[in-house]
């Protein structure tokens, strides 16, 4: 236990002080926590299995290199210039016909830095899944907005936050920050203290937002 | 004489926002007209950006749970129970039965605020003044509540992970009960005045068509969808927080139009006191709280979690490295989203109709700009 809120010094205040009054509830949960004593520093999957892994291993054999459930949610790994095809596979023959979420994270110390994650949801089966791919910087994937119209919107605020520039999206521009802002907030090298200085000084004429 | 003048200059380019009432925060709507017929449109959002998302991963779990409720700042409670199904997901937890049914009780009350607020300012946009003070005052009862419970009335962090940090307050449930009781015949009355007014239907009937293809297309989910006559519904389609419990209907349009989703919306008021009145009947009582430890660290792992938030389905994707605070959280916000598809439903129309399809639409700018 002890050593579990070490790192939490600085950052949550409760833990230390409130030990004393209700010395029982912490054990339960440090035993249910601390159990593993180093939790493994992957994600723990396992295999997914079904009609549509069926299905898409034979489509596209080798250009998926993972179908992985954790926690009950299904995903799949795709090689970044296959990961249309398979939306569009999704969409038309498995009814995965709603692009929920379209986003990316960021791990700089990966060789193929952006993983570009696509959340898919299908009505008639009532399932979801995700797509993801991983790309290196400077990478430039294929716009989706082909496949599903909703990612416009999303794929903008992606190349917004982490300058992942889509291949043939017809209005690859910023979407939440000012066009001319310098930068790109979501990667990791971004200090969250960080802005664009330049441009707060012209726009705003004030020396620093902070 | 010359070619053109400028009468026959068939495009004019307006603006209109960031700041205009009808726009409901800070959107920026650049209108393309030929005389009155809207020809294109172009959204220009950002003015509130915060950064949300790159604030929540400088910040532990426990710490951000505050920061999600000034998202969609109409509907905190949901922004909450979103947040908190997500991160007890990745813990693999699961609240108490106790702790679901007050979440449950919670949000929809907060649902029928956040719809209340929608009707009032919808109308005022059409041009109908008195809806407005009607719906403040019946969503002050609601805020009560709110406050009572746990001291904040618009920004609640009512719940945290694992569970709830506050115990209901004597005659919460009475509270509630006769909240139910008095609420629906406010809803009789807000229906009397607008459901066959001639100047609602007129304004609102056929203007800002979106077909159930286009919003899949679109991604566009909530009252709109089910507008469109997509009977989905996040609490039917994959239960959380115990929502398999509870009968309700969901209800649906035809023609998805602004119409349309106005009675979805009335409707979805309705069922959401019938969900408060089983509710409210059968609190198990119990622990509020799971086992959560003190410092949440979730495996590492990733997780989407999404719920039917008042304005669509509203998810978390969060991605942990087994720290204390998130590697990335994502939110999918509803309003942003369906915020994408307003130059398809404006397009060809009249300009006094992009004011009702900005607000039948029901965004949050707080929300679209994050």
């Amino acid at each position: 236990m002890a050593d579990e809120q070490k790192p939490e010094g600085s950052a949550a205040p409760p833990p230390k002080g409130s030990e004393a009054p209700k010395p029982a509830p912490p054990k339960p949960a440090a035993a249910a926590h601390a159990a593993p004593p180093k939790p493994p520093a992957v994600m723990v999957t396992t295999p997914w299995d079904s009609d549509i892994t069926q299905f898409l291993k034979e489509r596209f054999g080798g250009e998926i290199t993972e179908f992985s459930t954790y926690l009950g949610q299904n995903f799949l790994v795709a090689k970044p210039d296959a990961v249309i095809p398979i939306l569009e596979t999704l969409k038309l023959e498995l009814d995965f016909d709603y692009l929920v979420d379209l986003t990316a994270v960021d791990y700089p110390k990966r060789p193929d830095r952006f993983e570009v994650v696509y959340i898919l949801y299908s009505f008639a089966r009532n399932e979801r899944m995700r797509v993801k791919t991983m790309v290196p910087d400077g990478y430039r994937p294929a716009t989706a907005v082909t496949v599903h119209l909703a990612a416009n919107w999303l794929e903008r605020e992606v190349f917004d936050m982490f300058g992942i520039e889509f291949e043939g999206h017809p209005d690859m521009r910023r979407i939440l920050l000012p066009e001319e802002w310098q930068g790109y907030p979501l990667r990791k090298e971004y200090s969250i203290l960080q802005q664009d200085d330049a441009w707060v000084k012209e726009n705003m004429g004030i020396e620093s937002g902070q | 004489m010359p070619d053109a003048t400028f009468l026959d200059a068939t495009e004019l380019v307006i603006n209109m926002g960031p700041q205009h009432p009808s726009t409901h925060g800070v959107l920026r709507v650049i209108l393309k007209l030929d005389g009155e017929k809207v020809n294109g449109t172009e959204c220009v959002i950002g003015y509130l950006h915060r950064g949300v998302e790159k604030i929540g991963e400088n910040r532990t779990y426990q710490q951000f749970a505050p920061y999600v409720d000034r998202m969609d700042y109409v509907a905190a409670v949901s922004n909450g129970l979103g947040y908190c199904l997500a991160v007890e997901k990745l813990l693999n937890i699961e609240a108490p039965p106790r702790a679901q049914a007050v979440r449950v009780i919670l949000t929809e009350l907060n649902r029928i605020a956040s719809h209340l607020l929608w009707l009032g300012t919808h109308a005022l946009d059409i041009g109908a003044i008195t809806p407005v003070f009607y719906c403040l005052r019946e969503r002050e009862e609601v805020l009560k509540i709110f406050e009572n419970y746990c001291g904040a009335r618009l920004t609640t962090h009512a719940f945290r992970i694992g569970g709830l940090q506050y115990e209901t307050y004597d005659g919460f449930e009475e509270e509630t009960r006769k909240f139910c009781d008095w609420f629906i015949p406010k809803v009789d009355e807000y229906e009397r005045l607008l459901t066959n007014n001639r100047i609602w239907v007129g304004r609102l009937k056929g203007v800002g068509v979106l077909n159930a293809e286009e919003c899949k297309e679109y991604g566009v989910t909530g009252p709109v969808l089910r507008a469109a006559g997509v009977q989905w519904d996040l609490r039917k389609a994959q239960p959380y927080s115990g929502y398999e419990q509870y009968e309700f209907d969901i209800p649906t349009g035809e023609n998805g139009d602004t119409y349309d989703r106005y009675t979805v919306r009335m409707e979805e008021m309705r069922q959401s006191t019938r969900i408060l009145r089983q509710a409210v009947e059968r609190i198990p009582s119990g622990p509020i709280m799971g086992k959560v430890p003190k410092v949440v660290k979730p495996p590492v792992g990733e997780a989407y979690v999404s719920i039917e938030a008042p304005k669509g389905e509203l998810g978390y994707f969060i991605v942990s490295d087994n720290s204390t605070q998130p590697y990335r959280l994502r939110v999918r916000p509803p309003s942003f989203v369906n915020l994408q598809a307003l130059d398809r439903m404006v397009r060809g129309g009249l300009v006094a109709d992009v004011v009702a399809i900005i607000g039948t639409l029901d965004i949050v700018l707080g929300e679209v700009d994050r």
